[in-house]
């Protein structure tokens, strides 16, 4: 008894709970988190319009990466979808039902979101950080196996002990990536979950980028949908199957890596010439950025 | 679990570095319950009239017929105890779970200013009671003095908290500079009502701001003690949340917690508790910043342990330093809040120095 009210349980209706444990309001498992479609999505926050009337589709199995120049609206977008702002006009459905249907722990079981960045203020460690991820889920006997297996093909076990606050920026971000994943686990090929994340690689050497972008690749093919912010070109134009140009707040683009990433739709959003190849190993785009022939430095500052 | 789970998610051998904490949290909170047990039988058996604990076990039980040291036990030193185990229970606690909701190890009530704002609340009872606020107050009775601490403890909670988290986002320089504002306001609003106030008043008052265990009756005891229960009653549900919260707001609406319904709760609970403890004991500072750090690091920062352990570490330092001031100055007594902040500032400025680089 005391245990399971130390732990949250407590004799009351379940709306009165306010611990992530609730019992879930939503259908069988099975129906959950097939898709997300975003259709005229407008987020106006203090007078700017942050996103304008932005349609995006999240298919199960794929990875989508949407880019763009900086403060082009990708995070509020990807906070839209994690259902932590509230759009302003326009409709978000997760498997055909609204996001505001969903019951909040119950999507917290199926979809995983990792911030640009998180503050941790208690002296956490890495192991405690990933197993934050279990805090939906009711499943103590599962969770230290779960975070174990996380932590390792996030590639940073060896540091499970570790005080979170003494880590690098790329050793945190990956602790944070395992805690993603160790949150929408044991989803599984029946529930593929969803994961939304923003910028995983901007902290990441070359070969830790390469190496979760793969994991993301293997995630998808077990049927998860992934929408990743990502900065590099190359990296979405090698491991998304779809890209979303944002610029603006509006979708200037959307589709695959060899229909979205053309010289011309590069130099109107970002402003810089360059010219597309062909990768002769993987046979996919390749962005290569030309040096000193893109606007003046000086003319930075007039960028819209 | 191999029989549900498909081959792919099922994990290999595994390392656990938190398993021996959380052991080790379990074997604290549970040695701490003898400790506080100990620590009231020492409280009962010191002061002016000698006692050994088989004479106090005696006279609780009713078995030795003394009606002088009936008198001492039940009317001086129970009280007092249980004074110290319910306030000191009550500051320890509302120290983490401030500390949880600004994420930040520095927010104390006394520094923050929720300790000032129920004091005030306080006062304002005492002196003007009788006069401006009578048709308040006397409807009210013995529940009028806590209820204006928690009522004066809920502003001062929420106006900090206003102040200091800006879209999700806490800002220590903010929390601090803000609780400095707000306990000088509050403390001089308190001075001009204790201008006000006339001679049997200033006598009620003057422990207020040093703090004391020693004026506290039975029945506003027993009231206060029933504000702690009903924060006590709400841990539960936070002790998770508070968990949640550690990584960000953000991140904890991610894992599915109803934020914003917790943080009312959480400031409910803390100004509960501040206020049932300054209504009975006046400001005592630093026991919410001292009890939850000391503990934080024998045990970690996990909320289910950390504030049971926090309830009942409060409870022991509160009365460990009942005991010891009325022994060095015996046969007189130090008003305890100035034992705490004899204790705790040195403490805090360690704490500052340690925490230089992280603070911003």
């Amino acid at each position: 008894m005391i245990a399971s009210i130390l732990h949250g349980r407590w004799p009351l209706p379940a709306s009165w709970r306010l611990t992530a444990g609730q019992v879930p309001t939503t259908p069988s498992s099975g129906s959950s988190c097939t898709g997300i479609q975003v259709r005229d999505l407008w987020v106006e926050r203090q007078g700017r319009t942050l996103v304008d009337r932005a349609n995006l589709d999240l298919e199960p199995g794929n990875v989508h990466a949407l880019v763009g120049p900086n403060g082009a609206g990708k995070s509020t977008l990807l906070s839209v979808l994690a259902g932590e702002t509230r759009q302003n006009h326009g409709q978000v459905t997760w498997s055909g039902r609204p996001l505001d249907d969903w019951c909040p722990n119950a999507l917290a079981r199926c979809r995983a979101v990792l911030p640009q960045e998180a503050v941790v203020t208690f002296p956490l460690t890495a192991w405690e950080v990933a197993k934050m991820g279990r805090l939906p889920h009711r499943t103590p006997e599962q969770d230290t196996p779960i975070v174990h297996e996380c932590l390792k093909r996030a590639g940073v076990l060896h540091l499970s002990g570790r005080d979170y606050r003494s880590l690098s920026g790329g050793e945190r971000q990956r602790v944070q990536m395992a805690r993603v994943m160790a949150q929408v686990y044991e989803t599984g090929p029946q529930r593929p979950g969803v994961l939304l994340l923003d910028e995983p690689t901007s902290a990441l050497d070359v070969r830790h980028q390469l190496r979760l972008m793969e994991l993301l690749r293997t995630d998808a093919a077990r049927g998860r949908a992934i929408l990743v912010v990502l900065h590099d070109l190359n990296l979405a134009a090698a491991f998304a199957d779809r890209i979303t140009i944002l610029e603006g707040g509006r979708v200037a683009d959307s589709g695959a890596p060899r229909d979205v990433l053309v010289p011309a739709t590069i130099r109107r959003v970002w402003g810089v010439d360059c010219v597309v190849e062909t990768d002769t190993h993987t046979q996919c785009p390749w962005v290569r950025l030309r040096y000193g022939a893109s606007k003046p430095h000086c003319e930075l500052e007039s960028l819209p | 679990m191999s029989a549900v789970a498909p081959e792919w998610v099922r994990p290999g051998p595994t390392v656990n570095p938190e398993g021996s904490r959380s052991a080790r949290a379990r074997l604290v909170t549970l040695a701490l319950i003898p400790a506080v047990i100990l620590a009231a039988m020492l409280g009962l058996t010191t002061g002016a009239v000698a006692m050994t604990p088989w004479d106090v076990l005696r006279i609780l039980t009713g078995q030795l017929d003394d009606p002088f040291l009936h008198e001492v036990i039940f009317n001086l030193r129970l009280p007092r105890v249980l004074v110290a185990i319910t306030v000191g229970a009550a500051l320890a606690m509302s120290g983490v779970a401030l500390q949880g909701l600004f994420r930040n190890p520095l927010a104390d009530p006394g520094l923050i200013g929720v300790s000032a704002g129920a004091a005030l609340g306080a006062v304002a009872v005492i002196v003007l009671g009788t006069t401006v606020l009578a048709p308040l107050v006397l409807p009210l009775g013995v529940l009028a003095l806590p209820l204006a601490a928690f009522a004066g403890g809920l502003a001062t909670t929420w106006l900090v908290y206003r102040l200091a988290s800006r879209g999700g986002h806490t800002s220590v320089a903010t929390l601090l500079l803000g609780g400095i504002a707000i306990n000088a306001i509050a403390g001089a609003a308190t001075g001009m009502l204790v201008y006000m106030a006339d001679d049997q008043q200033l006598r009620t008052l003057t422990f207020w701001n040093m703090g004391s265990l020693a004026h506290a009756g039975w029945t506003l005891w027993a009231v206060s003690a029933g504000f702690v229960m009903l924060a006590l009653a709400a841990l539960p549900f936070i002790a998770r949340a508070l968990n949640g919260l550690m990584l960000g707001e953000s991140v904890a609406t991610h894992l599915g917690f109803p934020v914003h319904r917790i943080k009312t709760l959480v400031v409910i609970t803390a100004a509960l508790a501040v206020g049932a403890s300054v209504a009975i004991a006046g400001i005592i500072g630093f026991v919410g910043l001292v009890v939850p750090h000391l503990l934080r690091l024998t045990i970690g920062p996990d909320h289910r342990y950390l504030l049971p352990a926090s309830a009942l570490g409060g409870a022991l330092l509160l009365l460990l330093a009942d005991a010891l001031a009325r022994v060095i100055v015996s046969p007189a007594e130090l008003p305890i809040g100035l034992l705490t902040a004899l204790l705790g500032g040195p403490f805090f400025l360690w704490l500052l120095m340690r925490q230089q680089g992280r603070l911003g």
